[in-house]
């Protein structure tokens, strides 16, 4: 029931998604039970995109989980001296690998990668298409803290999120957007219309709202994005100051909110830009209980791809 | 003298359709009549065509050869016979080589290699500047002595308007046409495939129609402001297709081509299309620019090509070997290759009742030859060249790589099932 290989979540269905969730709970609730499931095993920390934070998690898992970890670094490799991303990844899997953990600037690399070996392949995040694992922990956070029933098909009827952001460029909205509403939940895009997914045809059903205050008041959710300078988004607002006027998370506009409803970010923040710091630290926010999920989602995920674990 | 006989002949020049026989003599068709009528001329061969069609020989005014530079993808002489077994009797490869062909001695080399290949007339297309860098002309009139009949920057379009109403002044003082690959870099920067909703969710930067739009309305008014020929290469969206019927309708001297892959195909099939190892394909085998655009697109460019707003149909034959291909989608080389798909592929169309066959020979024979001023090509009529293609419209078959002549194999048609087929080549009254 469990892929081969975790590149997209779209195309999953809700049956294999809520099973990559309770496994990530039983983990979570028992985490001595699944000490060895990796024993023997080599995972391939394969960034090719440089990262910090979901590389440092998938070394947890893997350690958690009583496997080994090779990491490659994409700056002192031969990718630099022109060697194809195919070959590199051929001759890696010589070291005796058993399943490789990928990170890569360019959409769609980790299915290349999926066809041309025979290892399972984890997507951990490819340029703006997919980052499946990020999706599985944001839902975890979501479904913990809801106390929702994952034997159901949609364990989050009658939920709405609010993503609030950089759409266009963002991995993590893809990948949400179909675990949210696979899980049931009504999701809606806000932010700057130049930086907002083009066209939503393809998408389930997903509403973008230009200005979060129009709805923020009735949702169970917001996720917060970083604007992500790094990818050429220059020129894209006008100034940060307008971008925080009119989509960031201050004080006041959080006030606005449902008492119950929580904020997700998937980090890392740029405090005063899309989150003023005293709404990061307030009781509203969910972040480190992501970041703490993270590691449990990705032994999930390793556990059944590498590890045989069963749902 | 050669005599064929029977089969049915299309010459959309001489309203012809039906069954005649050909005289061939010195290169030339010297006599076409009624079946029968040559039975008692002696002739050195004499070729039964019966259930076959023939056809003047197709011209692709849009071909990328690769030689000089980049022979491990394609050469001049596996370019030239990818053409003949295509049924092309004539092609027109693109400046794009290294070097460039922006002077007279580059020109002079590729006619070279093309008279020693011996098999399809080649016609080069200059680079309209140096280097085709976008900053100066390059040497248009020397090249043209040398025998090139059009000029482009192709893929790297000159966005500079003022450079490039002057190249289309220069041009047109050697009645050569300029050819645009309308594309506002600035608005496709970065981007692997089209605008939309599958750009959307793959998460890619699309390159939208309004790149198209805007530069072919550009060299429109460039065109109105000179008085140039001026000729859109692979046209691709509906908002371009507008600009081009209104020039039209304006009277200016404007053309348009359209590949088989964007009549074809569409955005979805790059998302539903896998990698499959038994045909060598890759996702990047739909990698071209400009992009697939949307089924929308795909439609409209269908309906102008059949009603005539769109002049003829090119190849944009683009070899490109597996390092180019084997890669990131992103880092991936555009292009695909053409020159033995485009026929079978527009059979195929004619076959589905979307064009008729003498609309066909039109787009891929007559209208290319009047682009690049090759009077006495793209017609049976008696006293012009012998270039003609023999079909057989029943045959059903598979392509395989071992078909293909070219160097490389980026084609997203293999292992694609045709009906129709090109049987053989005639260049200057010579089978190849």
């Amino acid at each position: 029931m469990f892929p081969d290989s975790l590149t997209t979540i779209r195309g999953l269905d809700h049956r294999t998604l809520r099973a990559f969730l309770s496994l990530t709970e039983q983990i979570k609730s028992t985490p001595e039970k699944f000490n060895t499931t990796l024993k023997g095993k080599t995972i391939l920390q394969f960034f090719v995109e440089n990262s910090t934070r979901t590389r440092m998690s998938f070394e947890a898992a893997t350690r958690k989980l009583g496997g080994t970890s090779i990491a490659f670094a994409a700056s002192s490799s031969s990718l630099q001296k022109g060697e194809t991303l195919l070959d590199t990844v051929q001759v890696i899997q010589q070291y005796g690998v058993n399943a490789i953990v990928m990170r890569h600037s360019s959409g769609g690399s980790p299915d290349l990668v999926a066809k041309a070996t025979a290892l399972p392949v984890i997507n951990a995040g490819d340029g703006s298409h997919e980052h499946p694992t990020q999706a599985l922990l944001d839902c975890f956070t979501l479904a913990e803290y809801w106390k929702s029933d994952l034997t159901q098909d949609q364990p989050f009827s009658g939920k709405s999120i609010v993503i609030i952001g950089d759409t266009l460029q963002s991995r993590v909205t893809r990948s949400n957007i179909h675990l949210m509403t696979t899980l049931g939940a009504q999701v809606f895009l806000s932010g700057p219309s130049t930086l907002t997914i083009k066209n939503l045809s393809l998408f389930p059903e997903v509403r973008y709202i230009p200005f979060p205050d129009a709805i923020l008041n009735s949702v169970d959710a917001v996720m917060a994005l970083r604007i992500q300078f790094e990818r050429g988004n220059k020129g894209v607002i006008p100034s940060i100051e307008e971008y925080r006027t009119f989509w960031g998370l201050t004080h006041e506009r959080v006030s606005k909110m449902k008492p119950e409803a929580k904020i997700l970010h998937p980090g890392p923040m740029n405090r005063g830009v899309e989150i003023d710091p005293e709404v990061a630290d307030s009781d509203r926010s969910l972040v480190l209980n992501q970041v703490e999920n993270g590691v449990f989602a990705r032994m999930a995920v390793l556990g059944a791809l590498v590890g045989g674990l069963k749902p | 003298m050669i005599l064929i006989s029977g089969a049915r002949v299309v010459d959309p020049t001489q309203n012809r359709d039906g069954l005649f026989d050909l005289l061939i003599e010195n290169g030339l068709i010297k006599a076409i009549d009624q079946p029968g009528a040559f039975d008692s001329v002696s002739v050195r061969e004499r070729v039964d065509a019966k259930n076959k069609v023939i056809t003047p020989g197709f011209i692709d005014v849009h071909v990328h050869l690769r030689e000089p530079g980049f022979e491990h993808k394609e050469t001049v002489k596996t370019g030239s016979l990818a053409a003949i077994q295509g049924g092309f009797t004539s092609i027109a490869p693109m400046a794009n080589t290294e070097p460039v062909n922006d002077n007279a001695i580059v020109t002079k080399f590729i006619l070279g290699r093309a008279k020693s290949a011996n098999l399809a007339r080649v016609f080069p297309i200059g680079a309209v500047t140096k280097g085709q860098k976008g900053e100066e002309l390059a040497e248009i009139g020397l090249m043209a002595k040398e025998g090139i009949r059009a000029i482009s920057d192709d893929g790297m379009p000159v966005m500079n308007s003022a450079l490039m109403r002057r190249a289309m002044e220069y041009a047109r003082m050697f009645d050569l046409p300029v050819i645009s690959h309308a594309e506002d870099l600035n608005l496709s920067k970065g981007a692997p495939m089209t605008e939309g909703a599958v750009s959307s969710l793959l998460g890619y930067a699309g390159n939208p129609n309004a790149s198209e739009e805007i530069m072919v309305a550009r060299e429109v008014a460039l065109c109105r402001a000179t008085g140039a020929r001026v000729h859109i290469a692979h046209i691709s969206t509906r908002e371009g297709i507008e600009i081009v019927r209104r020039a039209k309708e304006a009277g200016l001297p404007i053309t348009a081509e359209v590949t088989p892959h964007h009549l074809m195909l569409n955005e979805l099939t790059l998302l539903n299309a896998s990698h499959s190892c038994v045909h060598h394909q890759l996702k990047t085998d739909y990698k071209m620019a400009p992009p697939l655009r949307s089924e929308k697109d795909q439609e409209v460019l269908l309906q102008a090509l059949k009603s005539g707003l769109i002049d003829m149909v090119a190849s944009d034959h683009a070899p490109h070997g597996c390092v180019d291909k084997e890669v990131e989608f992103e880092l991936a080389a555009n292009g695909i290759l053409g020159l033995q798909t485009t026929v079978p592929l527009m059979l195929g169309l004619v076959q589905r009742g979307g064009l008729s066959l003498n609309r066909m020979v039109e787009v891929l024979a007559v209208a290319p030859a009047r682009l690049l001023g090759l009077r006495d090509l793209g017609s049976l009529e008696p006293g012009m060249a012998a270039d003609l293609v023999v079909l057989d419209l029943e045959i059903d078959w598979t392509l395989n790589r071992e078909d293909l002549a070219s160097i490389s194999e980026n084609s997203p048609f293999l292992g694609r099932k045709f009906k129709g087929k090109v049987i053989k080549t005639m260049v200057g009254g010579e089978w190849k």
